[in-house]
């Protein structure tokens, strides 16, 4: 025996979410058998759902896109060691943005109004998380406490703002005006029959490219490298003469920015409107997509596949099999964020230990010794 | 493996004072360990006499942490037998280590900062879920081992209102407490001003004489001629000697260490100073908690010669070092470099500094130098990060930066030359040389280095104090700020001694007695009143 090695990459990013994933899966069976239905049927129902057809996995497919702006918001943040939990008020913030450009230029083609309403929805959730990184540079308020509050701030302002000012009268449900059908962006199952009738829209693309961006800006940049010093050894920062302050207000902003536009996401390509809570907890969703994904683009691309196919899985659950609600898909949701989370390195010593067993430097090892000793 | 253990019911088995079966408190014979490709210990075998004080002795990446590290149980070793008292155990973590009564006290202390001396001793073993009667014992027992081994402490005290020789002595109640018979003291020196170590040394000769048996690692030959009765030499992973420490001498265990003769002195030849690089004026600079640590200090640094400030750590030479660097804003004062003052305010200000042409090696490589978790090409590169040199506009070249990083291992023989590797698993001389390399290839007129070789192997000590002489050579200004009296009376040119915030002296290295400059360090003698005038009236 000798002291623990890390983990082979592949078997940290991949084979360890794995073995999580699975006993939260075993565990949620456990718990759908104790309620007397049948843990198979259940998990058919899920991934039938998810992914049974064009449908599903346009469903899915649009699910994910919001997981993988709020990921991506997490993970930005926390590779300068910051821990952005206003996600999603910051996501919920930025409709107001995104809403105030699209209604006046609804007259426009959709293809003139989609970059200028991604603008609007970054520079509303940037300037969202911008004011709790301010405070944090300048003022020492930790961000993990001001963010929660602006979320709470977020909610209170939206409902203000949508039932006073952006409801037209005559309309009873607390919801902005349409945008006119001319203006509309359609969705992708005008161009690809297979996703007809879902919601998934142009925006997944752009949340492609902001798992790109994200890379390269963390690994390939001057910025990213300041803002991964910064989150390793902020003295080490100040020593280089990179300035902290700084870096925290730029981050910020940043990760409040990729939290926006889930309200692209949802007003231009969906709804046509601002309604309330749209976001749907996609940003306290998105701190379990990074946290699963390492912080890393394609760790968040698969975390947020998973929590999309989750979501959309479990919508189809409560239909298919009517003992099951649609809180049962809540407790599986919360099994897997508990062992692919908060007890993400449960499993690291044994595999550690597995993996030295059959690695061949040790094997190799353990035949020299044998050696030696036959010789002597 | 799991098949010599005999844990089962390990402190019953240990012997009492005379009763012991075997004259050697600790056996290691033919321990083996690797670290992947590392071999990290080879065969060794050391016998430790119980009642002695035994030192280890070897440059970083010998292997003495290694092979400590197995007999406290942090480690098991490949291969090999531990035998204590004269019985073999495979010992499997701390908690058995400290059963069969061996102690450690680390070189960063594992204390609970907001917690009493008392609390702390007790954390850990207390009796049952009732604190009370375990502080009460607690507090008898200390009381008695403060007796025994003149271990006074104030048992009430906050750990973080106390000073570090204290917490030192706290560490080693610790292990005292949990009955320990064989104390490992790992670097205990390095966090200690001189004469905390010598009260250390005190305490370590108490407790030889009442039975205990002490393993000390460390660099400093000094110490070891000081204190131990034996000392053994590891170098590359191999025991290459264990001698009476009475029979030898430094020279032959610092040459059986590096395996070649190495010069404690440095050879250097006079310096040549030119016009005023570096001008500090009535620089006033407070610490983070907004106590005035450097008061009204004046000094220049020219071209061409080693300025070095001598004095006993915390008397305001992290402040000066950091303010002059740009980390840490200035009350008042100015910093001049060439003549144009230097606008080091801000969080940036470093960046400045070094736009300017002032260059730092800081006293704290880990803390302040390196980002650890980084990849050393990476490190190469901290505060230089914009350069054109790495590439262009927004994006960074890493190309680029990393064979620049390559080159630099090469010129400054760092090990292993492997630029991919993570900075931590770099040896404490080898972090130092990543630093080092940095900031002396961006060629500044101004070099500042603290503690340049805090922790770090003779032949790496060697190395670096070359290093420095040859930039001194090449006509930079040099501010040099060591705790090592040796290290500044080899290496500078002019000492300037500081003692509470003020240079209350300057002294030439080639005439000043250590005597004279201890003096001074320690704020007394009557020179302290003319000192400051004479120091102000160089600079001017």
């Amino acid at each position: 025996m000798s002291a623990l090695r890390p983990l082979p990459r592949w078997a940290d990013i991949l084979l360890l979410p794995i073995i999580n994933l699975v006993l939260a899966f075993v565990i949620s069976g456990l718990v759908v058998l104790a309620i007397g239905q049948n843990p198979l049927a259940a998990l058919e129902a899920i991934v039938g759902g998810a992914f049974g057809s064009g449908y599903n996995i346009g469903y899915t497919l649009y699910y994910s896109t919001n997981f993988i702006f709020t990921g991506l918001a997490v993970a930005v943040a926390a590779h300068a060691g910051l821990f952005n939990i206003g996600g999603n008020g910051q996501a919920y913030i930025a409709g107001l943005g995104v809403i105030l450009v699209a209604l006046p230029l609804q007259f426009l083609p959709w293809w003139v109004t989609f970059p200028i309403a991604i603008l609007a929805g970054a520079a509303v959730g940037g300037f969202w998380a911008f004011i709790p990184g301010w405070l944090q540079a300048k003022r020492g308020s930790h961000v993990v406490i001001t963010t929660i509050m602006f979320n709470f701030i977020a909610a209170a302002i939206m409902v203000y703002m949508v039932v006073n000012v952006l409801k037209p009268a005559g309309v009873l449900a607390p919801e902005s005006a349409m945008i006119d059908p001319a203006g509309r962006m359609p969705k992708l199952g005008t161009f690809i029959p297979w996703f007809r009738n879902t919601d998934v829209n142009f925006t997944l693309l752009l949340a492609l490219l902001c798992l790109v961006g994200v890379y390269v800006l963390v690994w390939h940049t001057r910025f990213g490298y300041t803002m991964r010093a910064l989150g390793h050894n902020p003295t080490a920062t100040t020593y280089a003469g990179i300035s902290n302050s700084r870096t925290i207000m730029i981050v910020m902003t940043l990760s409040g920015a990729l939290a926006g536009m889930v309200a692209v996401n949802q007003i231009v390509g969906v709804q046509y409107r601002l309604v309330l809570d749209y976001v749907a907890d996609a940003g306290f969703v998105g701190i379990a997509v990074a946290l699963m994904g390492r912080n890393h683009p394609i760790g968040i691309l698969f975390a947020a596949l998973l929590f999309g196919a989750l979501y959309q899985g479990g919508n189809e659950l409560q239909y298919v099999i009517p003992g099951l609600s649609k809180e049962m898909v809540v407790v599986i949701q919360a099994l897997v964020i508990l062992f692919t989370g908060a007890m993400e390195g449960m499993f690291r010593p044994g595999l550690q230990r597995a993996f030295m067993l059959f690695s061949p430097a040790q094997k190799a090892e353990a035949e020299a010794r044998n050696v030696a000793k036959s010789e002597s | 493996m799991a098949s010599d253990t005999h844990t089962g019911n390990s402190s019953a088995q240990r012997p009492s004072g005379a009763a012991a079966a075997s004259e050697f408190a600790i056996e290691l014979i033919k321990i083996n360990k690797s670290f992947g490709p590392v071999h990290a210990n080879k065969d060794i075998d050391l016998a430790i006499r119980r009642g002695s004080v035994h030192g280890i002795v070897g440059e970083n990446g010998a292997g003495k942490s290694t092979l400590m590290s197995i007999l406290y149980g942090f480690y098991t070793a490949d291969s090999g037998e531990i035998r204590v008292d004269g019985t073999p155990h495979s010992i499997t973590d701390s908690r058995h280590a400290l059963a069969l009564g061996i102690g450690m006290v680390h070189q960063h202390f594992m204390l609970v900062d907001n917690f009493s001396i008392l609390e702390n001793v007790v954390l850990g073993v207390e009796d049952n879920a009732l604190l009370g009667p375990s502080l009460t014992r607690a507090r008898k027992e200390l009381v008695r081992l403060a007796k025994e081994y003149r271990l006074d402490v104030d048992p009430d005290a906050i750990i973080e209102d106390v000073s570090v020789g204290t917490q030192q002595r706290v560490e080693i109640l610790k292990a005292l407490y949990r009955g320990a018979e064989v104390l490992i003291l790992d670097e205990p020196t390095g966090v200690l001003t001189p004469s905390e170590a010598d009260d250390l040394f005190r305490v370590l000769n108490e407790l030889r004489d009442q039975g205990k048996t002490i393993i000390l690692i460390t660099h400093k030959l000094r110490e070891i001629m000081a204190i131990t009765d034996y000392v053994s030499v590891m170098r590359q992973g191999e025991m290459v000697a264990t001698l009476k420490t009475a029979d030898t001498n430094p020279g032959e265990i610092a040459e059986l260490m590096v395996g070649r003769r190495v010069l404690l002195r440095v050879e250097k030849g006079p310096a040549t100073p030119g016009e005023v690089f570096l001008s500090v004026e009535n620089l006033v600079v407070k610490d983070d908690l907004g106590i005035t640590r450097v008061k009204d200090v004046s000094f220049t640094v020219r071209s061409g010669e080693i300025v070095g400030i001598a004095g006993v750590a915390g008397n305001g030479q992290s402040e000066l070092l950091e303010s002059v660097s740009g980390m840490r804003d200035q009350s008042s004062g100015t910093v001049r470099l060439k003549g144009h003052p230097l606008s080091l305010e801000g969080d940036d200000g470093a960046h400045r500094a070094r736009e300017a042409g002032l260059a730092h090696v800081p006293e704290d490589r880990q803390r302040m130098g390196l980002v650890t978790a980084f990849e050393e090409w990476e490190n190469a590169i901290l505060g230089y990060q914009g350069d054109d040199a790495y590439g262009k506009g927004w994006i960074l070249d890493i190309d680029a930066a990393r064979a620049i990083a390559r080159q630099r291992i090469e010129q400054f023989d760092i090990r292993p030359a492997n630029e991919r590797l993570k900075t931590a698993n770099f040896s404490g001389g080898n972090q130092q040389k990543i630093v080092l390399a940095r900031e002396m290839s961006s060629n500044p007129d101004v070099l500042i280095v603290g503690q340049p070789t805090r922790g770090v192997d003779i032949g790496a000590i060697e190395f670096i104090h070359n290093q420095i002489i040859k930039m001194r050579d090449a006509g930079k200004a040099i501010l040099l700020v060591s705790v090592e009296l040796d290290e500044i009376r080899s290496l500078a040119d002019r000492i300037l001694v500081m003692f509470d915030g003020h240079i209350v002296g300057e002294a030439d290295p080639a005439t000043a007695t250590e005597g004279e400059l201890g003096l001074m360090m320690a704020g007394i003698s009557d020179k302290t009143a003319a000192a400051p005038a004479v120091a102000e009236g160089k600079t001017k």
